[in-house]
């Protein structure tokens, strides 16, 4: 376990150094998530006038879903789309061939291998967000509270993870899934919302199809104190179920692989 | 150290006619047939050897090299490497082989080599002063310097090689398979990458199984040499007995004191050029004395020579045609 964790703080550090050696990239980036969240938000805002409401949420509830939709926003620029957008670059340059002959999981060196520092800004701000709107929806945070909220982004993060590893896992055989990729994050992008604000078809396919309702509405909802109990112990069957497939799909994956010729 | 035996690939691929008819109906009925990228090819490398690995393009080099070093799976066959089937890429077999393509790279392209030596060193678990230690060894053998801290992308090709060859070696691998490893070099840089691996190879006693364009890189560092033609193994040998293989005829060059006519050959072997007074003929080696014999006897003859065609001539013209 150790030498994973040393070989991580490298490949972050590595990847921090490889960023900082263009400067002005980080600034425009920096400066890109700031105007994204704020027009995520004047959006938001022409749902709900003051004292509208739109499926049960108000104004401030909604921020926080729209908080939570920044974290994960973040965590796909800062983590997800460097490092599973990568894998079709190593497989149309057969530089996946270095990863498999190192004496490492390659599921770990292609998930973690780098990360955009840019993506870090927008999950402190969907968190500051998040947390904005919960204080104005007058909730208490206490240690298990927050223990919750924790546990069940973690629950999203897992499930977020899976899904873009799926779809990255297939350009072991096609090359290009990049369209497949932008299908998923146009999906995601339905989670900016309560997921109350859809029709009931839809939120059945955004629970267990594409489970977007666990990556917002879900931990919205723990924070908020109002999330059942069987709806949480479905996040945790789905995540397990999202990564265990994700992880033999790629050891399969892997048996297909027939390097990309000299 | 490395045992094949009987080991054959086998790909599928679709048949597709050029053209948009040709299209149609690869789309209908998509038809499809095995190729044998590799087949039934046996060998054995005892530790410590250094062989090359010979044949044209698409002749299934690449392909062995990476069932050896377990990227794909053979279709049948037995393969063992270090005690190790490769593809199953036990952490053990991994740590002990390296894998050097001259046509990819592995190195960090924004950063210096010495981030990804210490990445590298992190993966294979190698305490910092290990490797430390390693670095500064094998950076004098290779003659690199403060182009560890300079960006990969600020090295020239011979440079990044050099890197390339120290990322690989970092972990002390006992098997080494290199891909081309000095493909693009200039004459020197060849030189120098060449005289580090024979170097290597006898501080360490590693074994190398190296595939190569260049005939200098295997004259020089390989006394065995594999040749495999249209995925079967042709040749496995000294490199001087591949010669008599591929081209069993002497070189007989005649300088003659006045000219001759084509007929006063007949029955003195192949007649390869006439001109003037200088004459090219090629002999079986059973007859040659005979031959030679005569030649002195028939005319008057100033000057005379017996040659092996070049062995690099040989293995060019059969890489051209692609056939023997």
């Amino acid at each position: 376990m150790g030498r994973y964790w040393r070989t991580l703080r490298r490949f972050w550090g590595t990847a921090l150094a490889t960023q900082l050696e263009y400067q002005l990239n980080v600034v425009v980036e920096l400066l890109a998530v700031v105007l994204s969240l704020g027009g995520s938000l004047l959006l938001l805002s022409l749902f709900f006038g003051p004292g509208r409401e739109l499926g049960g949420w108000n104004w401030n509830q909604a921020l926080i879903v729209q908080g939570f939709y920044t974290v994960f926003d973040g965590m796909t620029t800062a983590w997800l789309r460097p490092n599973l957008g990568a894998i079709v670059t190593y497989v149309r340059e057969g530089t996946l061939d270095f990863v498999l002959l190192k004496p490492i999981d390659s599921q770990f060196w292609v998930s973690l291998r780098t990360f955009a520092p840019a993506g870090l800004s927008e999950v402190v701000l969907g968190l500051g967000l998040a947390g904005w709107g919960a204080h104005q929806s007058g909730v208490v945070l206490t240690p298990p509270l927050l223990v919750a909220v924790l546990l069940m982004l973690m629950v999203a993060a897992v499930i977020l993870y899976s899904l873009w590893f799926l779809i990255a896992a297939t350009s072991i055989w096609f090359v290009k899934t990049w369209n497949a990729t932008e299908v998923l994050r146009a999906v995601l992008a339905s989670g900016r919302y309560p997921l109350e604000a859809y029709p009931a078809s839809l939120r059945l396919l955004f629970t267990l199809v594409v489970p977007v309702a666990f990556l917002t509405t879900v931990p919205a909802e723990v924070l908020l104190g109002r999330a059942s109990l069987p709806l949480l112990a479905l996040g945790f069957v789905l995540a397990g179920g999202f990564f265990a497939a994700a992880r033999g799909f790629w050891l399969f994956a892997l048996r297909h692989y027939t390097s990309a010729s000299s | 150290m490395i045992t094949v035996e009987r080991l054959s690939k086998t790909y599928r691929v679709a048949d597709k006619q050029p053209g948009l008819a040709g299209t149609l109906r690869h789309f209908l009925r998509r038809r499809q047939r095995d190729v044998f990228a590799v087949r039934d090819v046996s060998f054995e490398i005892a530790p410590g050897e250094m062989v090359g690995f010979l044949g044209a393009n698409g002749a299934g080099k690449t392909t062995t090299l990476k069932m050896l070093c377990g990227l794909i799976y053979p279709s049948s066959g037995q393969v063992l490497v270090a005690g190790h089937q490769p593809q199953r890429r036990h952490p053990d077999f991994l740590r002990r082989i390296t894998l050097v393509m001259g046509q990819k790279q592995q190195l960090i392209w924004d950063l210096p080599p010495m981030d990804s030596l210490r990445v590298n060193a992190a993966v294979y678990g190698i305490p910092d002063r290990v490797a430390s230690r390693r670095i500064a060894e094998l950076s004098d053998l290779l003659e690199l310097g403060e182009e560890l801290t300079r960006p990969v992308r600020k090295l020239s090709l011979g440079q990044r090689m050099k890197a390339e060859l120290l990322a690989a070696l970092l972990h002390e691998p006992e098997v080494l398979f290199l891909d081309e490893p000095t493909l693009g070099l200039d004459v020197n840089a060849q030189m120098r990458v060449r005289q580090f691996l024979a170097d290597y190879n006898r501080r360490t006693g590693a074994t190398v199984l190296l595939t190569s364009h260049y005939m200098a890189d295997i004259t020089a560092l390989c006394p065995r040499v594999l040749l495999i033609h249209q995925g079967q193994l042709f040749h496995d040998g000294a490199l001087d007995r591949l010669a008599s293989r591929l081209a069993p005829e002497r070189h007989v060059r005649l300088e003659l004191k006045e000219p001759a006519p084509a007929e006063a050959f007949t029955g003195l072997g192949r007649l390869d050029s006439l001109e003037n007074c200088e004459v090219n003929l090629r002999v079986e080696p059973s007859s040659l004395t005979r031959v030679l014999a005569e030649v002195l006897e028939r005319f008057e003859v100033r000057d005379l020579e017996v040659n092996d065609p070049p062995i690099d001539q040989l293995i060019g013209e059969l890489f051209r045609q692609g056939s023997l």
